[in-house]
This record gives C-alpha cells, sequence and structure tokens, in this order.
C-alpha cells in the first residue's frame, strides 16, 4: 500500500510542477460555460432550465482533456516498466492514477462548478445538489476514463480517439446527474434516487475501470 | 551486519535462474527459439550478439514484459519474478519535471526501500551537486547514471541491465561495473545486454543470433 500512495503522491507532485494539465481543463471549463449565454441570447429562464445540463457536459469535456496524459508520459520515458515491477497489481496502480487524476482536475473543476453556475442563472437550490452529484459522479470520469487513456497509449494523436471511446461510457452519469439536479429545480422527481444510481454508477466503474485499463495496458506493455 | 548471514535461499537466490527451451515471438517474427541457460547465483551474464537479435526481447521476456512462445524462465523455482527484478531498459524512467533526489526518492519508496539509501546513491554515482537540479536538465549521461541509481536503493536479486552503459564515461562506466561486481560477490545475478566490456570479474558470455544471420 505504500506503493500506492508513493505514486498518488507522485502524480499529484507532477500535476502541481507541470500544472498544464490542470489549467487547460479549468480555462477550457470556464470558456465554454461564458460562450453559452453569448450563444443562446440572454434569455435567463432558458438559461436557468438547462444550466445544470450544460455544466455536466462542459466539466465532461474540460475533464477529457487531461486523460490522455494519464499514462503517456510515462510510457515514453519508460517508468511504466519499472512501475510494474512491485507486488502491487496493475490494477491498482492504474487506480492510483486514475485517483491522482481525479484530485487533480476533477476536484477543482467541481470547486469550479458553482462559480460557473453564476453565469448560467442557476437557480439557488440547485447549488448544492450539482456540487454533491459532481463530487458523487465525476469518480467516474477518471477511473472510466482511465480505460480509453490506456487503449490509445500507443497511438499518435490518441486525443479524439479517447473521446470517441470514452464519452459513451459516461452517458450514465451525465444522466443521473442531470436528473438528480432536476429534481429539485423542477419537480416532481426523485433526488434521493438518482443520487444513489449515480454513486452506483461510479462504485461499478471505481471496479471495472482499473480492471478494464490494465487488460490493455498488458497488451501494450511488450 | 546481519547481511552476509541472510544471503542464501531465505533472499531468494536458490537455483538461480534457469531458462529453458525459450521461444518468444515478436510481431510475427521468432525472435528467440529454443533457447536455454541458467545463471547460477553470484554469477553475471554478459548477453552479446548484433543488432536485433533478440538481445532485448530475451531481457524483456525474463523481466515478464513479455510472454514467451514456448519455454519457461524459473528463478529459484518459481515462474513469477517481476517482482525480484530490477529492470533498466533503453529508456531511464525519469520524469523530467521531478528533481533528481525526487525522482530518486519517488523510486525508493515505491520499490519498497528506506530512505537512507537515496542520498549514498546519489554520492556513489556522482550525482549529489546535481539532487536539486529537475532531472529534464541532465545530460544523457547523467539521466543514465540517475536510472542506474535504481539499482542501489533496494535489494533485488536479479539485475537485468540493457545497454547499460550507454553515454558513460569512462568513471562512470567503472562505478557500474564496481555495482555489477559487489551485487555478483554478495551472491546476485545480473544479466547484461552489452557490447562492452564491463570489466566485471565473474562473467560468462551469451551469444545471440550469429545462427539466425547465416540464415
Amino acid at each position: 500500500m505504500k506503493s500506492f500512495r508513493t505514486l498518488v503522491q507522485r502524480d499529484l507532485l507532477l500535476a502541481v510542477r507541470e500544472g498544464g494539465a490542470t489549467g487547460t481543463a479549468l480555462g477550457f471549463y470556464l470558456v465554454v460555460i461564458t460562450l453559452m449565454p453569448l450563444g443562446l441570447g440572454p434569455d435567463l429562464q432558458l438559461l436557468s432550465r438547462i444550466a445544470p445540463g450544460v455544466l455536466w457536459i462542459g466539466l465532461l469535456l474540460a475533464a477529457l482533456l487531461s486523460l490522455g496524459r494519464m499514462f503517456d508520459v510515462d510510457q515514453e520515458e519508460g517508468v511504466l516498466e519499472v512501475l510494474v515491477t512491485v507486488p502491487l497489481p496493475l490494477e491498482l496502480i492504474v487506480a492510483a492514477k486514475a485517483l491522482a487524476h481525479w484530485i487533480s482536475t476533477c476536484l477543482p473543476l467541481a470547486i469550479l462548478t458553482p462559480i460557473l453556475g453564476l453565469l448560467l442563472n442557476l437557480e439557488l437550490a440547485a447549488y448544492p445538489v450539482l456540487v454533491a452529484t459532481v463530487l458523487v459522479g465525476s469518480p467516474a470520469i477518471s477511473f472510466l476514463g482511465s480505460v480509453g487513456a490506456a487503449l490509445t497509449l500507443r497511438s499518435r494523436r490518441g486525443g479524439l480517439l479517447i473521446a470517441l471511446l470514452v464519452l459513451p461510457l459516461y452517458i450514465p452519469t451525465l444522466i443521473f446527474g442531470i436528473s438528480a439536479v432536476s429534481a429539485v429545480v423542477t419537480p416532481p422527481g426523485s433526488l434521493e434516487a438518482s443520487l444513489l444510481l449515480l454513486s452506483a454508477v461510479t462504485i461499478a466503474s471505481l471496479v471495472i475501470g482499473p480492471i478494464a485499463a490494465a487488460a490493455a495496458l498488458r497488451a501494450q506493455l511488450g | 551486519m546481519a547481511d552476509e548471514n541472510t544471503i542464501g535461499p531465505e533472499r531468494g537466490f536458490g537455483a538461480g535462474l534457469e531458462v529453458t527451451n525459450l521461444s518468444v515471438e515478436r510481431g510475427g517474427r521468432r525472435v528467440l527459439s529454443d533457447l536455454s541457460f541458467a545463471v547460477a547465483p553470484g554469477e553475471a551474464l554478459l548477453v552479446r550478439g548484433p543488432n536485433g537479435s533478440g538481445k532485448t526481447t530475451l531481457l524483456r521476456t525474463i523481466a515478464g514484459f513479455l510472454s514467451p512462445a514456448s519455454g519457461h524462465i524459473r528463478f529459484a523455482g518459481e515462474e513469477e519474478l517481476t517482482e525480484r527484478v530490477h529492470y533498466v531498459g533503453h529508456l531511464n524512467g525519469i520524469r523530467a519535471s521531478l528533481t533528481v533526489e525526487e525522482n530518486l526518492r519517488f523510486w525508493s519508496r515505491y520499490l519498497g526501500g528506506s530512505d537512507d539509501r537515496v542520498l549514498g546513491a546519489l554520492d556513489r554515482l556522482g550525482l549529489a551537486s546535481l539532487a536539486s537540479i529537475p532531472a529534464g536538465y541532465l545530460s544523457a549521461g547523467q539521466k543514465r547514471r540517475l536510472a542506474l541509481a535504481r539499482l542501489l536503493l533496494v535489494f533485488r536479486p536479479l539485475w537485468l541491465l540493457d545497454e547499460p552503459s550507454t553515454s558513460l564515461d569512462a568513471r562512470s562506466t567503472a562505478v557500474l561495473a564496481g555495482a555489477i561486481d559487489e551485487h555478483v560477490s554478495s551472491g546476485g545475478i545480473v544479466i547484461a545486454a552489452t557490447h562492452l566490456d564491463l570489466g566485471v570479474a565473474r562473467s560468462r558470455e551469451l551469444r545471440l543470433g550469429f545462427a539466425a544471420d547465416e540464415a
């Protein structure tokens, strides 16, 4: 477990040192959400109705930007082949890197979400629910995303390919994330059911993501 | 001081490394076929052969990164040996934005070592004065030394070195030879693919690929 912790710490340190990934994701999120009212016009009611969906989609796309870097530098520099020479299963090595991605990318995005909600006239009652759904749902972004990152490791310009592979997997997270917010903003609807389903998707992804990503990495290590 | 006493089967040397009828395929081509050899504890094996003769393939297969088409690799009777090797390949395994010391400290903790060996390893490979510099600024030879410093952090019985002396100057090559010699005399095994003579005392040679060239 010491190896697991050390790897998470190193990836977080790298995220701080290299900075680019988190900064790009935050900047992208900010720009996309800022463009929305400009493109859709100043209809406050329309904006506040679509705000949860727009924020969730923006967040998914922003988090996707930095996924490609989860393994590729480590692979190019020959770090990955040394990483596997420990008793830690490859699945947990992947989980450590996905956890670091969640902390370094999804958490800052989650913190930015309520601020961007102001730009879209998000209803007051929706703020706590939206942040809660983002926090509960976003680990799925990192853990399912690790599968895409692992599969496209050897392909040049794999960024677009990751989006094609991974975005369909995010659909359940998106649906239950938004339905939880809608339950509060436009009743009827069950907040509790949506949050529970969202947690179920996240928990399933915590298991499935690392197993699938480790299988993909094994095939590519040779 | 207990080190000398604990070397032996308890530390995982046992019967050494045994490779039997190993065949490996890469991209549909058979790179190694029917290779058999054994390396006893306290021995260094220098793998030689022309480019493309399968030196790297052999090392990566022993490390467990590649699975053989047929044959067995056993170390002290066991087939699972990824956790008992130090692998230094063509790539150095260094992250450019971490400092020299951070890189090494990470490997030390990650591989299960203790922090107090880090400074000693840096010192031995002549990197002590560069400890706080981001590794991206090092020269090729200095990066190689940093990669080799990993060998000294944690005890692993089997060292797999792929062209370890690439870009090293004469002094650093001597340090490397000294480290290999020390490892071997304490009962470890070193398998190195290299064109250079590393000047290791107890070593044997394995020649690869000469027959394949004639065919």
